[in-house]
């Protein structure tokens, strides 16, 4: 039997059957109606001090917890509010649900008060949008953007909301989906899975490159199982880091700009590389006609764009990672360690990660292996810049979805509210978000968020008063002018944190970092823990923009 | 190289600026595209002609085909199609060049539609070399107006582009 309802009745309902926790938003004029039925649900709704946080925090829950993340904000500002979320969530593939109010539709393109076409703003950084103009389309529209938004290549569905349509009334059917122009891929090309299979059994010097994919997929298990049974090196990107555990002998860390040397040397002298789930970003690639100059390239992927997009593909796989690894595994033997196992052992002797260690100033390194040291299942979020690539670099990852950082925008700002998201997805995992003070500060306001709501969320800055990252670039390619890239006197982390009413721990000497950690991770509240570290600290290795991965640097602090 | 292809889409408001879109972010260079509803009011019908190479095409195809509202995108080759394009064109005419205009609007099997004092408008239809070579040889008379739709292609014999399996 059919119940009628309001359209924002109907919006709950909807949300309730696609198992939906969780809402992150900031309510405004046009959201009355909606917030008022919000009201009277048993929707758990967290209020945030700025939109942009409540995309990243749907994009941080939905990362750590596999499911789709929502998030809600007003017309026109609240809206727009919304942009960089959203763009941050599509170049990284995460599966979030944005719900933004419109105008009534008798204004639309009036420009009344607070309108935006948010549609249109949000058209290429969305996998699709909806502006939705009777409330009788609500329950379809719902449930194809659920699904879009989770099924293949995941990623940010927005839906925008007229008043009107949440105010007027329908008889609510929730429909079967019928979308004839999308099917994501569920099975592979067997020819293909042979002919990957044959070239990676005749392969003398294979490696794998897996990326954000094999999360998403969830095949982390039989990529480990592939990579065990071929003898093959894994290095995975950022986004697919812990996908691959990082202390495992055939580990090779992260590739590309600031991955390890014997990860690019090793992708360099390959003569099969399997990418599994990865995109060929630039920064994994450097310079294009010299990547991999040896390899044949096999090609995973469940978005049939993406293959041959970057770089030639000799054998392209389309399908979920998951399904297509399996097949894989049919095929493959037992490959056993060999002189190329061996020559990339001698490279991760010869070329490890290090940094000097210093017993008068902290080292940020020394900071993010503390954290691991202290706190190993930890989920970590980072920033963007010098923070992100020293907590990939110096963690040990495991665990799949256990590492959370923007990849693909770079969205400094990210993290804190990110963090928030996976500390409500996931609340019994220790959440850190390891930052630096120039993008902390881009959503220091969320702190009233944490306090409010009781989400204790551990904030590890890496203080070096700059933004560290590209004043490392004019360290070494703009002879050490510093422009606009000192930030000055930045603010007391700690009196900030206790303003707000969370916890503020300050450690300026090496020999206190432990104990400022194990305060920190002890406390039951959301926590800032100031490191105060060295400016001109650097991230290395280093690819430079553009260049071969051959021409890795190994910088001096 | 310029290729063709046709896109089935579904005919709903702002498709065509998701396709349009999808060209300037990816940098695709479009030449022409032509849209109008399939025998299936719920369809439309978009030719799109590209210039690129046959990797451009291919991640042309690919792109297309990741949107929602795209049901088919076809790859149509020229050498087994059939394509037209039609214009309409409104030239200078006075009692001294009519008749010449009318005589190269016969040899082209174009028509005239409209006929005043100063003017002419002229209907033709062909593939883009033969409009080309009428707007050519109208030029000296002084084209005053000209709309051309852009191509619309089609594969001979039984092989159809539709929604349908």
């Amino acid at each position: 039997m059919m119940v009628r309802m309001t359209g924002a009745e109907a919006i709950i309902e909807c949300l309730r059957r696609e198992g939906v926790e969780v809402i992150f938003g900031l309510p405004g004029g046009v959201l009355l109606p909606l917030y008022d039925a919000l009201y009277s649900s048993d929707m758990r709704h967290i209020l945030v001090r700025h939109e942009q946080a409540a995309a990243h925090a749907a994009d941080g829950y939905a990362r750590a917890t596999g499911r789709v993340g929502v998030c809600l904000a007003t017309s026109g500002p609240g809206a727009t509010n919304l942009v960089t979320g959203i763009a941050t969530a599509y170049m990284d593939s995460v599966p979030i649900v944005a719900m933004t109010g419109q105008v009534n539709t008798g204004l639309i393109g009036k420009d009344a008060f607070q309108e935006a076409d948010i549609t249109g703003i949000t058209m290429p950084i969305t996998k699709h949008n909806y502006l939705i103009k009777s409330s009788r389309d609500i329950p379809r529209v719902f449930r194809e953007a659920f699904y879009i938004a989770r099924t293949g290549r995941p990623g940010p569905v927005l839906i925008d909301l007229p008043r009107d349509i949440t105010v007027d009334e329908l008889e609510f059917d929730y429909p079967e989906i019928n979308l004839p122009g999308y099917n994501p891929s569920t099975k592979v090309h067997q020819l293909q899975i042979r002919r990957a299979a044959e070239a990676l059994m005749a392969a003398e010097r294979p490696v794998i490159y897996a990326g954000g994919g094999v999360r998403y997929a969830n095949a982390h298990e039989e990529l480990f199982q592939l990579a065990t049974r071929l003898n093959a090196p894994v290095t995975t990107t950022l986004m697919g880091m812990g996908c691959f555990p990082t202390d495992h002998p055939l580990s090779l860390g992260m590739l590309g700009m600031h991955g390890t040397k014997y990860a690019n040397l090793a992708v360099q002298e390959a003569d099969v590389l399997l990418a599994v789930g990865a995109r060929f970003d630039d920064r994994v690639t450097g310079k294009i006609a010299s990547f991999a100059p040896k390899a044949r390239i096999i090609h995973i992927d469940v978005d049939a764009a993406e293959i041959g997009k970057n770089v030639r593909v000799d054998i392209p796989v389309v399908g979920d990672a998951k399904i297509a690894l399996t097949e894989l595994l049919k095929h493959v033997q037992q490959r056993p360690w060999t002189e190329w196992n061996e020559k990339i052992l001698s490279w991760k002797r010869e070329y490890p990660l290090r940094y000097t260690r210093d017993e008068n100033v902290i080292k940020p390194q020394f900071v993010v292996e503390k954290i691991c040291e202290l706190c190993p299942d930890a989920i970590i979020v980072t920033e963007v810049g010098q923070n992100q690539m020293w907590a990939a670099q110096f963690f040990k990852h495991k665990d799949p979805r256990k590492f959370i950082t923007s990849g693909g925008l770079g969205t400094m700002g990210y993290g804190f509210p990110a963090a928030i998201g996976a500390k409500v997805g996931r609340p019994e995992c220790e959440v850190i978000d390891i930052a630096g003070d120039g993008s902390f500060q881009m959503n220091i306001q969320e702190l009233a968020t944490a306090v409010v709501n009781d989400i204790p969320v551990k904030i590890a800055i890496l203080n070096n008063g700059v933004l560290g990252m590209v004043r490392q670039w004019q360290t070494l390619f703009f002879g050490k002018r510093y422009s606009h890239t000192t930030l000055g006197d930045v603010p007391d982390f700690v009196k900030v944190a206790e303003a707000y009413g969370a916890v503020g721990l300050r450690a300026t000497k090496p020999s206190e970092v432990e104990d400022v950690l194990r305060e920190g991770l002890a406390s039951d509240r959301p926590t800032v823990m100031d490191f105060i570290v060295h400016r001109d600290e650097k991230v290395s290795p280093m690819v430079p923009a553009g260049a071969s991965l051959s021409e890795i640097l190994e910088l001096e602090s | 190289m310029k290729h063709t292809i046709a896109v089935i889409v579904e005919n709903k408001p702002g498709v065509l600026t998701r396709i349009s879109g999808l060209f300037s972010r990816r940098g695709f260079n479009i030449e022409s595209l032509s849209v109008g509803a399939t025998d299936n009011p719920a369809y439309s019908r978009m030719t799109i002609s590209v210039e690129g190479d046959d990797v451009v095409l291919e991640q042309v195809v690919k792109q297309l085909s990741k949107l929602i509202n795209v049901i088919r995108v076809s790859r149509l080759d020229p050498q087994e199609s059939v394509e037209r394009e039609l214009a309409i064109i409104k030239v200078s005419a006075n009692k001294d060049t009519r008749s010449e205009i009318m005589q190269i609007v016969s040899v082209f099997r174009a028509r005239i539609i409209d006929v005043s004092p100063r003017s002419l408008i002229i209907e033709v239809t062909g593939d883009e070399k033969k409009v080309d070579a009428l707007q050519q040889m109208l030029r000296q008379f002084g084209i005053k107006e000209m709309a051309r739709t852009g191509k619309v292609s089609m594969v001979r014999g039984s092989k159809v582009v539709q929604a349908g399996p």
